[in-house]
């Protein structure tokens, strides 16, 4: 045991540097704006206020934003689930012209980077009338390469027999599809559905271009707005700001983490 | 038949983009040209010269390579550290140590930047504080040409490197105890035993996530974008950020011509990378 003390004593200090700003942003976003720009800073609250949050929902509009926020979220994370199963399953299972050019294409897509579609992209969705709407927040995201590879690969480990024996029961392929193979990739469903939801949650250069009136804003669309316009110095708002849009994600991320690690161990990719 | 609507989504937002991306860089669209797609001219190699010859442009590639240079490796040694500490020497509470240091690779880059500009901030700011526990006088972090650059590699360190941890672990993880049993017997010290035995058995990991790593960090955007908005003086803009500027600008045309430039310079480096590690 003499051995150990100090490894926990390094594994402690990472802890603090990784927590300690979190920490202040919790703390600070129930101090007075007087009590921020303080020097020296004060580590807990002296007078905790909730005037932040007060502002936050009732003078700013941040119910609004954070409803935007999870509708997009939510129907990307089903879209994901649904068009990346289907593709991963045809790429693992279905034997089909085009079908390696089709991985290819879509390992290849991988590696573009964000700012190469970009553009193109928004010139796309603002043609098609979709700039400032919702299906042209949600549209682009609603399949994604990472998705589709990570499906592909849980397929991969299935046993065709599976599927021969569900032929000789006499179910159509959609059914073996839908009956037999999707249940047994809960696992990596699962994965997807949480990463999907938590990148679309924080998702913010495509919102911040396509959202162009308030009503459409999602939660990081607000405080990036919020931190660079007038609002820049008033920073327990811009605190409290970010605790609305972290809270949501750790509770999520600590319920599921073990669906998350998971499925980064699986596919490699973030 | 399953891959029909698929195929439809994907042609439409991801493949037709890079190839729309493409020939886009080769005229002359800007924004006003928008609803009249067929006005624009081709210009040839016209922007691709125009940004190489363009002294943002250059500035911009020099900082991207400074971010990657220092930045991937300090990443990479952060988490293979914090990856070893864990799977060799917390054994209680070690899934909640994962969950601790992965948290900031889950949270929003603006919420972290709000959280960021105030830690890094001269006077009132959570750094300068704890430096000045010690007798040091922090400069102004984010307001320095000198120091903006490191305070930026920092903090993508700190929200980055718990990716790369949680592949590393399931590298340590593939790796047998006896071989580390082996080496105590030979008389080999924990040092030893990590690089000659650990670090070559996780040479594939270790191309793995810095590829990957390397792909992220040379699309270093988000940082300058929502810190410093590339200043002061264009200290931190990055490739991807002076990109998306003449996005804003309305030059599409040299826009995407940048965003293939980076593009190439990605898929070289990565070749690279597979070719210097894979090698025995």
């Amino acid at each position: 045991m003499r051995r150990t003390w100090w490894i926990y004593l390094i594994g402690v200090l990472g802890l603090v540097a990784v927590a300690a700003p979190f920490l202040w942003m919790v703390l600070g976003s129930f101090k007075t704006q007087g009590e921020l720009l303080r020097v020296p800073p004060t580590w807990l609250p002296q007078d905790a206020t909730t005037e932040n949050y007060d502002a936050l929902f009732n003078k700013a509009n941040f119910p609004r934003y954070f409803l935007n926020s999870t509708l997009v979220a939510l129907i990307v994370t089903a879209g994901n689930l649904v068009f990346c199963s289907m593709i991963g399953y045809a790429l693992a299972k279905l034997r089909f012209k085009g079908r390696n050019a089709l991985f290819v294409l879509v390992m290849a897509t991988l590696m573009v980077p964000g700012m190469v579609t970009f553009v193109p992209l928004f010139v796309l969705v603002t043609n098609a009338g979709l700039a400032n709407t919702y299906p042209g927040l949600i549209l682009p995201f609603l399949v994604s390469p990472f998705g589709v590879f990570l499906m592909r690969q849980f397929f991969l480990g299935l046993p065709d027999d599976l599927m021969d024996a569900g032929r000789v029961d006499g179910a159509g392929e959609l059914g073996i599809f839908a009956r037999i193979m999707v249940p047994l990739t809960r696992p990596a469903l699962a994965t997807l559905g949480i990463l999907t939801f938590l990148g679309s949650w924080n998702n913010f250069l495509w919102p911040l271009v396509i959202a162009q009136t308030e009503d459409k804003y999602t939660l990081p669309v607000a405080l990036a707005l919020y931190s660079t316009g007038q609002n820049a110095q008033n920073f327990g708002l811009l605190m409290a700001g970010a605790v609305v849009v972290v809270v949501p994600v750790l509770v999520i991320f600590v319920a599921f983490q073990r669906h998350v690690t998971k499925g980064i161990a699986i596919t490699g990719l973030k | 038949m399953l891959a029909l609507p698929f195929v439809v989504l994907f042609l439409g937002f991801t493949a037709g983009p890079v190839l729309g991306s493409l020939g886009m860089s080769f005229t002359d669209t800007r924004q006003r040209d928008l609803r009249t797609p067929f006005a624009v001219e081709g210009v040839g190699f016209e922007n691709y010269v125009k940004a190489l010859q363009d002294e943002t442009f250059r500035k911009a590639a020099f900082n991207t390579a400074y971010f990657v240079v220092l930045g991937v490796p300090l990443t990479l040694v952060a988490a293979l550290a914090a990856a070893v500490l864990l799977d060799r020497g917390i054994k209680r509470f070690q899934a909640w140590f994962k969950v601790a240091y992965y948290l900031p690779v889950v949270t929003s880059i603006v919420a972290i930047a709000v959280i960021w500009r105030f830690v890094l901030s001269p006077d009132a700011g959570l750094l300068n504080t704890v430096l000045g526990w010690v007798g040091i006088d922090g400069p102004n972090w984010l307001g320095s040409k000198t120091w903006a650059m490191p305070s930026l590699i920092a903090m993508a360190v700190w929200r980055n490197f718990g990716s790369a941890m949680i592949i590393f672990l399931a590298g340590l993880q593939g790796i047998p105890q006896s071989v580390e049993e082996a080496g105590q017997l030979d008389g080999a010290t924990a040092w030893q035993r990590f690089r000659h035995l650990i670090v070559p058995l996780l040479r594939p990991t270790i191309l793995f996530t810095s590829v990957t790593t390397g792909i992220g960090y040379l699309q270093f955007f988000e940082e300058p974008f929502v810190m410093t908005q590339g200043g002061p003086l264009n200290s931190t803009i990055s490739v991807s950020m002076y990109t998306y500027q003449q996005f804003g600008f309305g030059n599409y045309g040299l826009a995407t011509s940048m965003a293939y430039l980076l593009f190439v310079v990605i898929a070289v480096v990565t070749f690279i990378q597979f070719r210097l590690l894979r090698e025995k």
